[in-house]
């Protein structure tokens, strides 16, 4: 989907974000793994990855689908459809119930 | 306006490193990543605060917080579900705008307007959120995982609700009210978090229009510079920055009512249903359930085996506290504690006992508060999809040496 979604102006969002990244480097790094950019990129714009984090590890794959599709489903986040599976894969692989 | 409050936050953020003294209290039954992600964050305004996420704001009181029955404005715990929240400069050009199709006419009032215009009144009142102790649940639930501190009692000032009501006319057919605040979401399309209660529920006289915290004004993340305060209910409706108020003829049918803040039906008793929202299967969250917090001992901590003072605090959602009762023999036997001040129906009621073990090892305390309307904390979990209403009967290990 495309920016205009974003709130306000969109060099005031990419401000937001790199603002919220600088300071998310040190405080909440998500684990490497492929999809991680996705998480970040797709993700941050509206909560930090500490909702990420804080909800492990203890949601299935089955869990994270729910949670991912209740965020672009409900909140509307404007996500790319074919990032969707790969934020789920990185979820689980990272982030799901051993 | 939006960049500078931003970069405060950013600030914060960098300058907050986990105090490993107090960390060291959180509840080893949080989950796992919960643990790793909580530290002592400070927003503006606030003291230490336990951060569970900084964007949006997801701050819990630690323990030391609840060592008073009121609670500190700069220790009171901060929730937003969405992350643009308007700076201080642009709250204070703050309108509120009533309204809406159980309205006889549109009225529109200033802070100054309010404070002038109806008599004060003033209500003591437990502010918690509906997913306290979330972190808690066993199987885990998915949210923002708070342990105990997602909750405080202050002192609120302002005008009775139904009063400022009573200016735009209520009709006849009208059956809620709806609160919008001034925060939102980032994304334009993500639903604006409104929330509405049952008429009687609005016109009831201690459901207040609040600018005063323990006579301060609202601290920023609390809601300045008004918020709505619903007695008894669970925070979800403390509408914060609150700037539309709409009388319905209709059911409030966004997603936070609709679908987000629901019990099963008949789960959890109240004492005034909300009617207009029940559906086949659920209904929404309203009145807090009894409960009750040790505020001077944690898990695994030391004392002393010739005797040892256990506090805390008890609340329910408003008919007041009749018991509290600490075991400490892991539940086989009960004694009443001592009852502190009264500071009303709706507050921490502060309480204390003392308890000599006699003997060094484990000591296994429990505490179980009583409503005056009979209702007693859970002794087992009561599962529910969202992970609200955690009130089980707290079980701490001490050792008495």
């Amino acid at each position: 989907m495309t920016r205009n979604t974003i709130r306000r102006a969109a060099p005031l969002a990419l401000g937001l974000a790199l603002v919220a990244g600088s300071a998310m480097a040190e405080d909440v790094e998500l684990r490497p793994g492929a999809g991680r950019e996705l998480v970040e990129q797709n993700c941050n714009s509206c909560h930090t990855s500490a909702y990420v984090q804080m909800n492990s590890a203890f949601l299935n794959e089955a869990g994270w689908t729910a949670e991912v599709n209740k965020m672009v489903n409900v909140f509307h986040a404007p996500v790319p459809p074919e990032d969707i599976p790969r934020i789920i894969a990185y979820l689980t692989a990272q982030y799901g119930a051993r | 306006m939006l960049r500078r409050h931003l970069l405060a936050g950013a600030a914060a953020g960098l300058a907050a490193r986990p105090a490993l003294a107090e960390l060291a209290g959180l509840d080893p039954r949080l989950p796992d990543g919960t643990r790793d992600v909580a530290r002592l964050g400070t927003l503006p305004g606030k003291g230490p605060l336990i951060q569970l996420s900084d964007r949006p704001p997801n701050y819990e009181a630690p323990l030391d917080a609840f060592r008073t029955a009121i609670t500190p404005n700069d220790r009171f715990f901060v929730r937003y579900h969405l992350a643009l929240i308007p700076d201080m400069d642009k709250l204070r050009d703050w309108k509120l705008e009533i309204g809406g199709d159980g309205a006889e006419r549109s009225v529109t009032f200033t802070l100054a307007q309010l404070q002038r215009d109806f008599p004060h009144a003033e209500v003591t009142a437990v502010c918690q959120c509906s997913g306290n102790r979330r972190g808690l649940f066993q199987p885990h639930v998915a949210g923002v995982e708070w342990g105990v501190g997602a909750m405080g009692n202050a002192r609120w000032t302002g005008v009775r609700l139904r009063d400022v009501l009573a200016r735009a006319g209520v009709k006849q057919s009208a059956i809620e009210v709806a609160f919008n605040g001034a925060d939102s979401g980032i994304v334009q399309e993500t639903p604006d978090f409104v929330k509405s209660i049952p008429l009687g529920k609005a016109m009831h006289p201690d459901t207040l229009l609040a600018w005063g915290m323990n006579g301060q004004p609202l601290p920023h993340y609390n809601g300045f510079p008004v918020r709505v305060v619903v007695p008894g209910w669970t925070a979800t409706y403390w509408m914060k920055h609150v700037n539309a108020i709409t009388l319905l003829t209709k059911p409030e049918d966004g997603f936070w009512m609709k679908a987000a803040y629901r019990v099963p039906k008949g789960l959890f008793p109240t004492d005034l249903p909300f009617a207009s929202q029940v559906t086949a299967a659920n209904e929404p969250i309203t009145q807090i359930m009894v409960n009750s917090l040790v505020t001077n001992l944690r898990d695994g901590e030391r004392v002393r085996a010739a005797g040892f003072e256990v506090q805390g605090i008890a609340w329910d959602g408003g008919h007041g506290i009749r018991t509290v009762e600490v075991s400490s023999d892991g539940g086989t036997s009960w004694r009443a504690a001592t009852l502190g001040e009264n500071l009303g129906v709706y507050a921490f009621r502060p309480w204390h006992m003392r308890v000599v073990p006699g003997h060094a090892g484990p000591v296994r305390l429990m505490v179980r508060a009583t409503s005056n309307a009979g209702q007693a904390q859970a002794t087992q979990l009561v599962p529910n999809p969202a992970g609200y209403h955690h009130n089980v009967i707290q079980t701490l290990e001490v050792t008495a040496a």
